[in-house]
């Protein structure tokens, strides 16, 4: 698919869901947490690329949604918390990265699922600070200096995410075509033909890591300022598999994958919610093994294909 | 024919009406699509309907999956036993009502979507949310920001209305802090020697909450006794077998749990097949709801309660024969006892109706809007299945405690309660405008001689 | 360091009590996926959704029994029936349905796979159990009391807890070491574990290998399971929490280990029964805590062999 093309898809994409979002009220919100989701898969695809799957990046999520629960008492201010929380949770993906790149495959996908999992107990622990699983109610933030009404703010929000969408899913395009994106996928088919050629394996998947962290920490912010409340729910192992669900579901071949997967994820959970409240969950899993097992390529690869049979019919 | 409960109206009721408003163009329109297409397009609708709607729709939040649906299945069960039993005696002036469920399972950020779903795409009238702390405390402000009169129907932390104010969200029960504190108080008329305890809660808000109550009335009325043991095993652990040779060895004279559902019932079946319970007296005030499916694994002459005064051998409730009706009701239904989280239901769904009333008899019959509805709330006093609860102006319930002490008897194959208490709910409660941890530290020790006289078990 | 050990001796010999009967309980919720997970390479999530349909099932079985009026001690075998009844019944079904067809794709898909199954089963056993804690302590209760001596004070512990769950965990650890060692099935799967071309090419047939590892995990799961159900209540959410336990023994024993995953659980156990004893705080976090201390020593796991680095 050209360039051009893409382009143009993102822009129409973008512009589906502001539609949406104006026509119908509510959907604004998921739509919102739907491209913050996008946004932490985005950095589950990126380590997908190397092989390696990681089940418990809700870890990033988490921190930067509790950094910004913390901070908006201090600066209540978005364009302020947004970076610091997003800059705080690629620190610490640094940190836990010089550690957790040594692993491959389970022990890798693992050591992530502890940690985020030793994150959340530690929430829960130190209960006098976090409130536990009552978890934090945010303070209004400001946007620029504005004190925005709780429509403006929903729309201020839901934009920014669509912003930094485009703007991460135009960058990892650019990283994957980049040789770091190239090694990155050498990590997967053989790293030690990777390391012959002078490159360290482990460099090339700690940058990706950084990456992925730092874009779910986006992720993390957008989503504490437009639910306004954080529990440590965000870390459980099951926010976690949640990513790497949606990863699948929207597929892992393009960076549009990550944002159809997590819109398509979003919908059919309230959608199965609303219909079945008590089978919801059944719903879902069923949904992804159907698309498991007859499109493994996701809803971007199906929508290729089809496109694709069209234009040669 | 069973007779129907059907709550008593707390105000005189004004005439019922006609039965059918004007149906609004868009109500139509929805109906005709109905099923998902009517999700997706629906929006944009006026927020205060003045005029009488052709029914009520009112948005449930409760646990339908995870460990908590233990409480959650029940409170849908006895909202559907008497959204159904309303509509046969007609509805709230003349209006059937209709309950719409959601699950809290999937956590606060699904809710806080669920809700705003609620309001714009349901646009229901009212919403009573949720078992969950989180989620109350998410929803609380959402319900001034989207205006919906919300009831926290529940949830147990004092913090929503101690760290804030709102003019659309009300509890139609208690909070933790009576919940607990009158256990406290039981226990040091019951046991007044006592001289050390320890606790076994679970590693969750309520666990560390309910503990941080008792520890603070507990050093204000009784100070010095020793803390044996503080032991927070995992939510939804399973296997107690630690905790409990820790505490055959330290033989506190007290234990404390407000520990409840699967954990409570390991909790108590492992202490009784090693013999704890006749080491220690047990302090367990949410044993209600584990008793029957415990059975007599639970020994007498333990110390339990049900949040709140829901017993369905309550020794004086106000209208025995409600009381009655609902007990034998559900069981036909559903084929098991009622437990509190089905009372804490029905307070919601009465006050509901309570509302509704005193906000039509105030407007001279015509229909509420919801700011009117929202205010009637305000001050609201209206029954329960076993007395009454009154919201006070900061939108907390005032609900009575009842605590026991088990006792086993050949007509029942679970433990019941005896020499019961029931604590005003004034008593308990903190003051409006104090915070629960600074009002228990107020306390005073004579406070326990002024208890009322416990209530021994009527066969 | 000799104060303290006269002080807190006799409570290092309760909390070792404590901790093997846990190490067993985590034994058996492990060993399963370890075996799975060596042979198929999957890294099987719905493991705790067999886990908690074994222990439904062992429940409704004895309760079953008791209401028929039926002997009580038929609770005990009734265990292990029902687990083996939940992994011929579900297994099969499961490898040939599901992860057969995925066989040889990406490894996040196969794993994904299992989580789905896991969202569905989860449901499903709602759907079947209800969500009311479901409970049959027969088995303990039949078996009665054992009092320890602790000081002058005796400690009664429950002989299903000292004697049966140990006593099932070491039976499974001998015997599948004995049945993977001695055995011509057990080095079929001991050989598709190390090298599953190299297997094929000896003219193992890897597909009957797979279905039948995948049976045997299956039914240790439910086991484990079954096991736990006369002590803990079951209630919906169950398996989700077994399985974060059971991924960290695998992974701290190394790919595929039966032993690995027997010491594992040993530290696993002791561990948090110190734990409880002397810094109950720490309880939650310890089978983390270990994982990560052995990885930081050991990255292929306690008793993996690192991997050959293939060019």
């Amino acid at each position: 698919m050209s360039r051009s093309t893409e382009i143009l898809l993102a822009l129409i994409g973008a512009a589906l869901v502001l539609a949406l979002a104006w026509a119908v009220p509510w959907l604004r919100f998921v739509m919102t947490i739907a491209l913050a989701k996008g946004l932490a898969v985005l950095g589950i695809l990126l380590l997908l690329r190397a092989g390696q799957v990681s089940f418990g990046h809700a870890l990033y999520l988490a921190f930067a949604a509790y950094a910004v629960a913390f901070g908006a008492s201090v600066v209540p201010e978005t364009l302020v918390l947004l970076p610091l929380a997003a800059l705080g949770a690629a620190l610490l993906g640094l940190v836990v990265g010089l550690f957790v790149v040594r692993y491959r495959e389970i022990f890798f996908g693992m050591l992530n699922l502890a940690l985020s999992m030793v994150f959340y107990s530690v929430l829960e622990k130190f209960y006098a600070i976090t409130h536990g699983t009552d978890g934090i109610r945010l303070p209004p933030t400001t946007f620029a200096g504005q004190t925005l009404s709780n429509e403006a703010q929903g729309w201020a929000m839901l934009v920014l995410a669509l912003l930094l969408s485009l703007g991460f899913g135009a960058l990892i395009r650019a990283y994957l075509a980049s040789p770091m994106g190239q090694a990155l996928a050498g990590i997967k088919t053989r790293e030690t033909r990777l390391e012959f050629m002078g490159i360290s394996g482990r460099r090339v998947l700690l940058a990706a890591y950084v990456l992925s962290a730092l874009m779910a920490g986006c992720g993390g912010a957008v989503l504490a300022m437009t639910t306004r409340h954080v529990t440590p729910a965000l870390a459980y192992w099951t926010a976690s598999g949640e990513l790497v669900f949606i990863a699948i579901l929207g597929g892992a071949g393009s960076v549009f994958g990550p944002f159809l997967g997590a819109v398509a994820y979003e919908l059919t959970r309230v959608y199965a919610a609303a219909l079945v409240a008590d089978a919801w969950q059944m719903i879902l899993g069923l949904v992804l093994l159907l698309v498991i097992l007859f499109a493994p390529g996701g809803l971007w690869g199906m929508g290729r294909a089809l496109l694709a049979r069209r234009r040669s019919a | 024919m069973v007779a129907k409960i059907v709550a008593p109206p707390a105000l005189s009721q004004p005439g019922s009406g006609h039965v059918l408003g004007p149906v609004t163009r868009r109500a139509a329109l929805l109906g005709a699509m109905g099923g998902v297409g009517s999700l997706a397009l629906a929006g944009r609708s006026a927020q205060a309907q003045a005029s009488k709607p052709a029914e009520i729709k009112v948005g449930i939040a409760t646990f339908l999956s995870g460990p908590s649906s233990v409480f959650g299945v029940p409170g849908r069960q006895a909202a559907e036993m008497l959204f159904d039993e309303l509509n046969e005696a007609g509805g709230i002036g003349g209006v059937k009502v209709r309950p719409i469920f959601v699950d809290e399972g999937p956590g606060v950020d699904h809710f806080v979507g669920e809700y705003r779903r609620l309001v714009q795409s349901e646009n229901v009238n009212l919403i009573f949310a949720g078992i969950s702390s989180a989620d109350c405390l998410a929803c609380a402000p959402l319900s001034d920001e989207m205006k919906r009169p919300t009831l926290l129907w529940d949830c147990g932390t004092q913090r929503i209305f101690e760290d804030g104010k709102y003019e659309y969200a009300f509890r139609t029960q208690a909070n933790a802090t009576p919940e607990v504190l009158s256990a406290l108080l039981y226990l040091l008329r019951a046991k007044p020697d006592f001289r050390s305890i320890a606790v076994v809660n679970q590693d969750y808000a309520w666990g560390r909450d309910s503990w941080d109550i008792f520890r603070t009335g507990l050093q204000a009325l009784k100070p010095g006794v020793r803390v044996a043991a503080e032991l927070f095993p995992r939510f939804g652990a399973t296997d107690f077998s630690t905790e409990i040779t820790r505490l055959l060895a330290l033989r506190p004279d007290v234990v404390l749990s407000t520990t409840w559902g699967g954990d409570l019932d390991a909790f108590i079946r492992q202490s009784f097949d090693r013999k704890l319970f006749e080491r220690s007296t047990f302090v367990l005030p949410l044993a209600e709801s584990s008793l029957e499916r415990v059975g007599k694994s639970l020994p007498a002459g333990h110390i339990i309660g049900a949040r709140g005064d829901h017993w369905f051998l309550h020794p004086s409730p106000r209208d025995p024969a409600l009381l009655a009706r609902f007990t034998e009701n559900y069981r036909k239904r559903f084929n098991t006892y009622p437990i509190y989280s089905t009372h804490h239901m029905a307070q919601a769904v009465f006050a509901m109706k309570a509302a509704y009333e005193k906000a039509i008899a105030a407007k001279g019959g015509a229909w509420p809007t919801d700011a009117e509805l929202a205010a009637a709330f305000k001050g609201l006093e209206f029954p329960s299945l076993t007395g009454s609860v009154r919201i006070r102006e900061d939108g907390q319930g005032l609900e009575d405690q009842l605590i026991g002490t088990t006792l086993h008897t050949d007509k029942y194959p679970f433990a019941v309660m005896t020499d019961m208490v029931v604590f005003p709910a004034a008593s308990v409660t903190a003051p409006v405008g104090q915070k629960s941890l600074d009002w228990l530290k107020t306390l005073k020790p004579d406070m326990v001689q002024a208890l009322p006289q416990p209530v021994a078990y009527k066969p | 360091m000799g104060d303290w050990l006269s002080q807190n001796g006799l409570l290092l010999g309760l909390a070792t009590l404590d901790g093997l009967s846990y190490a067993a309980a985590v034994f058996m919720v492990a060993v399963g996926l370890n075996l799975v997970f060596g042979v198929l390479r999957i890294l099987n999530i719905a493991h705790g959704s067999l886990y908690a349909i074994g222990g439904y099932a062992a429940a409704s079985l004895s309760l079953f029994l008791s209401s028929r009026g039926l002997p009580e001690w038929l609770s005990l075998p009734a265990l292990v029936v029902a687990a083996a009844l939940v992994g011929v019944l579900l297994g099969p079904v499961i490898e040939r349905l599901l992860l057969r067809r995925v066989e040889g794709q990406e490894p996040v898909l196969q794993l994904l796979v299992t989580f789905a199954l896991f969202m569905v089963l989860e449901d499903l056993q709602k759907l079947v159990w209800g969500v009311q804690p479901v409970v049959s302590d027969t088995p303990v209760r039949l078996l009665g009391n054992v009092e320890i001596p602790f000081g002058a004070d005796t400690i009664p512990f429950t002989a299903y807890q000292l004697f049966v769950l140990p006593g099932i965990a070491l039976l499974t650890l001998v015997g599948l070491a004995w049945f993977l060692r001695r055995t011509l099935a057990g080095r079929m799967i001991v050989a598709v574990t190390e090298d599953r071309e190299a297997a094929r090419a000896m003219g193992i047939d890897a597909a009957k290998v797979t279905l039948l590892t995948f049976t045997a995990g299956a039914a240790l799961a439910a086991l484990g399971g079954a096991l736990a159900s006369p002590v803990a209540s079951l209630v919906p959410g169950v398996g989700a929490q077994t399985i974060v336990l059971s991924f960290a023994v695998v992974a701290t024993a190394g790919l595929g280990r039966v032993e690995g995953a027997a010491v594992t659980a040993l530290l696993i156990g002791l561990g948090r029964a110190f734990a409880v004893y002397f810094e109950p705080e720490l309880e939650v976090v310890v089978p983390y805590i270990i994982m990560v201390l052995v990885l930081l020593i050991r990255p292929q796991g306690l008793f993996g062999t690192p991997e050959t680095r293939r060019i």
